[in-house]
This record gives C-alpha cells, structure tokens and sequence, in this order.
C-alpha cells in the first residue's frame, strides 16, 4: 500500500517559488492499476518522482507499506527502488547495450552474478513477447518494443509497484492497446501494483480501477474510475472527460433549455430512449453533443440534450429520463454557472 | 642561401639518405612520446572530467562548491597556458619526476600537463551529452553514484570519447613537434634541426608529409571505430 500524506513539493527558480503539488492526499491499495491523469504542468511527473524519491518532497510523506520513504537511508532507498520500479515516455533504454544486457542490469546493480543475470533477463524478454531479441539494440527495435524491452528491465528486480510515466504517449494508439495490455497483464498476473501517470483518459478507462485528476498541484477529485467518469464533479475531470463540450454553445437552441443525460453502465441496447420520450412525453429533444463508450454493453459518458419548450416540459424531460436505470440528469445551467465561478 | 635551392637534386639525396637514416627513429620517438603521454593525459583528465559532470550542483553527487571552483579555475589555468611555454615552466617538475628536463622521455612530463585539462574538458563533453532521462533511470533502478559512472555514464558515452580521444591524440602529437624546440625528440626535432636550424628544407618538408600521414592515419582510424562502436544508428 501507498499512501501519500498532505504531499507538497515546491521548486525554488530564477522567478521565484513555483508550489509544483500542494497538500495531496492519496492511497493506492495493493493490487491496484491507480491512474493519475492531468494536463501538462499539471504536476503529475513531480508526483510520480516523489513516490520514489527521485523529487524529495518539501513538506508530507510517502508511506510504502507504512515506512517513511523521506526517513530512509541512502542504502535503504536503493533497496526499495529495486522494490518500486519505473518505466517511462521516452523509454531510456541504454542505447549501447544489447536488450538483453539492458534487462539485466537492474539485476548487475543488485549484486546479481552474470549468469543468474542473463537466465533471468532472457526469461523476462519472453514474458514481454521479445524472445528473439535478446542480441538486438535498442535502435533496431520500434517504440513498442522498447516500452517492452524497459517494461522486461522494470519487471527484473521482481517489484511490488511498477510507475509508468506516461508510458505511452510516445506510442501510436494501437501500440498504446498493446502495451496497455502488457500491463495489465503484469498486474494480474504478477500481482504488481501499477500507478500509470498520463494526460489520456483513454488509457485510465481502459487500464485503471482508480484515477486522481490532479490540476495545478491539486488533487481535485478521486475516486473509482467508473464513479468519477459517469458523474464528474470538477471542471478539471469535466474538460479532461469532455474535451469537446466547451464549444456547444453555439448550437444552443433559442428558447431551449440545456440538460445533460449521464450514463452511468447504463444497457445500451436496452432501448431507443429518445424515441421513446418523443413518444410518450411529446418532447422532441435535440442531440447537441455525445461523448459516449460503451465497455461491454453498457453506455458510460454523457449525452447534452437540448429540450424546446416551456419549463413544465424540460421538469417533464428530467424525471422521464431519471426513471431509466443507471441515467443521471443534470441541468446544464449549473455547469455554466460553476464555470463562471472557477 | 634561399628557398629556390633547396630542392636540387643533391639536396634531395641528402634528404632521401636521411629519411632511410633517422626518420624512423624520429617516427617511433614521436609516436612513443605521443602514446605515452596520452595514456598519461587521460589517466588523470578522466576522472577529472566525470567529476566536473557528476560533482557540480545538479550532478549526480554534488561536490562543496568551493572545490568544483577550484577545479575549473585550475584546468582553465593549465589551458591558458601557451604549450611552448608550459613547457618551460614546468621543468622543475620535470627533473622531480624524470631526473632530466632533456629528452623524449622528459618531453612526456609537459606534454601530459598540457593535454589532461584538455582531455578533462573533452571528457566532460561527451558526458554531458548523456540524455539525462537515462541517470535518471538508472537512478530509479536503485544504482550507486559509482555504478552509474561505470556502468552507465562511460559505457553510453564510448562512442563520443572515442571520437574526443582522437581529437586528444592528433593534438598532443603536433604539442610533441613544439616540444623538439626544448629537447624533445621525434619528427618535430628532426624538422626544426634540419629545416631551420641548417635550411635542408627538403627534410623539413618530408617530416612535415610524414606527421601529416600519420594524423591522417590515427584520425581517420578514431572515426571508423566510434562508428562501429556506435550502436545507435545501425543496421536500422
């Protein structure tokens, strides 16, 4: 288990104090795929170092199992980063040692003799899908296949936590499936807590049981990954989820009013529910923006509906679709007037 | 005595006769005194140059800053010096270490003074080239300062000291001409004795192609080796 505790880190430049994470708070269980997401500058990369203490935090601490990183010494650290293991955007695999000798010198560094060295690296190259490629360097192999190469370097030292800094946004999106994949895998498998760092919500949808989004140093919302997407409290998580609802207002319909349907794992194919509010209410609502995935059958995201008519309409229009199972409703009015504020 | 016949037929003879006769021994001088004061040069500017790269505040271990500034105040001193003139300053030290001032052997003592800042500087290049998203790394993975100096700084940056090395050695071998002035052996004595000091321009032209040859030679053999040490931009 980690556990960040009232977490601050403050950077002291030419221009003065820059307060990179304020105050977090956060707790990943073993087990967890944990993903933190934000925009860039958002402090995630900073958060993400001062687990392993690659940033010592100004003020907090990162408890792994209860210790004290910050209170470690030296020696101590460098065991528990053998125990906590990174892998990263740019890959940095060693450029002048053959992929075999990249995976074993995590192992090299621990004191580990040459040949138990190679079994083992040799090993993890197959788990990692690159048997083949033992004799090869690094700039013979794609982007995905060194991700996989550092992910086998990661693996080496048999770790409990495995950081990826986004791991893969240097890769296109099905390498990024791929790799995602992989990763997956090694938590399942391995039973690796995995903390993935990243700016794409689709790699927190698709790997990730738990998300912090983090904005200007800040956690502003945490939760499971299906709670926060279905029914996002603050505007960081809204403009990361809804990148595109910003610009609706310009097909607001005149009159009308604006709510937003939220599916929360609701059944998709159950049944056309804006034909059926046609239907039965008379109300012909107009789509005005959707961002919808579906994960097996059942629809998560938002639909923006705008309702023509009179307040007694747009009342009927809510509690018609709050009857459906797993559909929230929101008026978007709030939402324009929590912006305004923030 | 002037230039226009310094190329007749008898002074070719000559020249030719002293070409079979002393040029290989000026050879072998000039190569010796150039190896060996290399071998020397980066045996102390080496670990100077991994420390000007690890010790300085955001390096991997940080050294007292009045220690680092010492260090680049005293390689910049060493570098300002003229050669020809180190040389001469430095004799004392030469005697502690060699018993003479004169000689090729005692011409190894200068030549290593001169050229290790050099070799410093050069070295802290080719580390500061290192991506440092790779120490870091390495720094995730649990290693040592020592283990990252040994085990991945130098070895990422073989090609480039390779590369730097060459440049390092073509240098110190046109320091070991200079040095023919103050006693030293090699091809830069045999020129000045013959050419300047007794107008056989004839020699002093072959030793000058000679020396060109040769730094041809261990130039064009330092890159072809960086390059097939180079792992980077290979059978792509």
């Amino acid at each position: 288990m980690i556990e960040l505790r009232n977490l601050s880190k403050t950077f002291t430049t030419m221009d003065g104090q820059v307060d990179a994470l304020r105050n977090i708070n956060l707790t990943v269980e073993n087990g967890d795929i944990y993903g933190i997401i934000g925009m860039s500058g958002a402090g995630k990369s900073t958060l993400v170092r001062c687990i392993n203490m690659l940033e010592r935090p100004t003020q907090g601490s990162v408890l792994v199992n209860g210790r004290d990183m910050a209170s470690m010494s030296q020696r101590e650290l460098r065991g528990m980063r053998r125990k906590i293991t990174m892998i990263f955007q740019g890959f940095n695999l060693l450029m002048q040692r053959t992929c075999l000798r990249n995976v074993m010198l995590p192992l090299r560094l621990s004191g580990v003799d040459r040949r138990t060295a190679e079994a083992k690296a040799q090993e993890l190259l197959t788990l990692v899908g690159l048997p083949d490629k033992a004799n090869s360097y690094p700039a013979q192999l794609s982007g995905g296949q060194q991700q996989r190469v550092a992910i086998a370097r990661a693996l080496a030292t048999e770790p409990d936590v495995l950081l990826c800094d986004e791991a893969t946004s240097a890769l296109d999106p099905k390498t990024t499936h791929a790799i995602l994949e992989l990763i997956r895998d090694i938590n399942e498998k391995l039973r690796i807590t995995v903390i993935v760092i990243t700016h794409q919500m689709s790699v927190v949808q698709e790997i990730c049981n738990r998300v912090a989004i983090l904005e200007n140093g800040e956690v502003v919302e945490e939760g499971m990954v299906s709670e926060v997407f279905s029914n996002p409290r603050a505007n960081a998580t809204r403009n990361l989820i809804y990148p595109e609802s910003t610009g609706n207002d310009s097909v607001f319909p005149k009159g009308g009013q604006r709510i937003r349907v939220i599916f929360n794992g609701a059944i998709a194919s159950r049944e056309p529910l804006l034909a059926k509010m046609a239907v039965d209410c008379g109300i012909l609502a107009s789509i005005l923006g959707a961002s919808t995935r579906s994960v097996g059958d059942r629809a998560y995201g938002y639909m923006l509906l705008g309702i023509p008519g009179t307040p007694e309409d747009m009342a009927k229009a809510i509690s018609y679709l709050s009857a459906t199972p797993d559909v929230t409703v929101q008026v978007e009015a709030e939402y324009a007037a929590k912006e305004v504020e923030a | 005595m002037n230039f226009a016949n310094a190329f007749t037929p008898e002074k070719l003879q000559e020249a030719w006769n002293c070409l079979l006769n002393e040029f290989p021994f000026a050879m072998w001088e000039t190569l010796y005194s150039t190896i060996l004061a290399t071998f020397f040069a980066i045996l102390i500017g080496l670990p100077l140059g991994v420390i000007l790269v690890t010790g300085e505040a955001k390096g991997i271990h940080p050294l007292p800053r009045p220690v680092m500034s010492f260090l680049n105040v005293f390689i910049n001193l060493l570098r300002s010096v003229p050669f020809i003139i180190l040389m001469v300053m430095i004799i004392p030290l030469t005697r502690v270490i060699v018993g003479t001032s004169v000689g090729t052997v005692a011409s190894i003592v200068p030549l290593t003074v001169a050229a290790f800042p050099f070799i410093a500087r050069l070295v802290e290049s080719s580390l500061r080239e290192i991506n440092p998203n790779i120490i870091e790394t390495a720094q995730s993975m649990g290693a040592t300062s020592l283990q990252i100096v040994f085990r991945v700084m130098l070895p990422e940056s073989v090609p480039s000291l390779v590369t730097n090395f060459t440049l390092a050695i073509t240098t110190i071998m046109g320091y070991t001409a200079m040095s023919g002035a103050v006693g030293g052996g090699g091809l830069g004595k045999l020129a000045l004795a013959y050419g300047y000091q007794r107008y056989r321009y004839a020699v002093l032209y072959l030793a000058v192609i000679v020396l060109v040859i040769i730094t041809q030679v261990i130039q064009s053999f330092g890159t072809w080796l960086a390059a097939k040490l180079d792992k980077r931009l290979k059978n792509k």
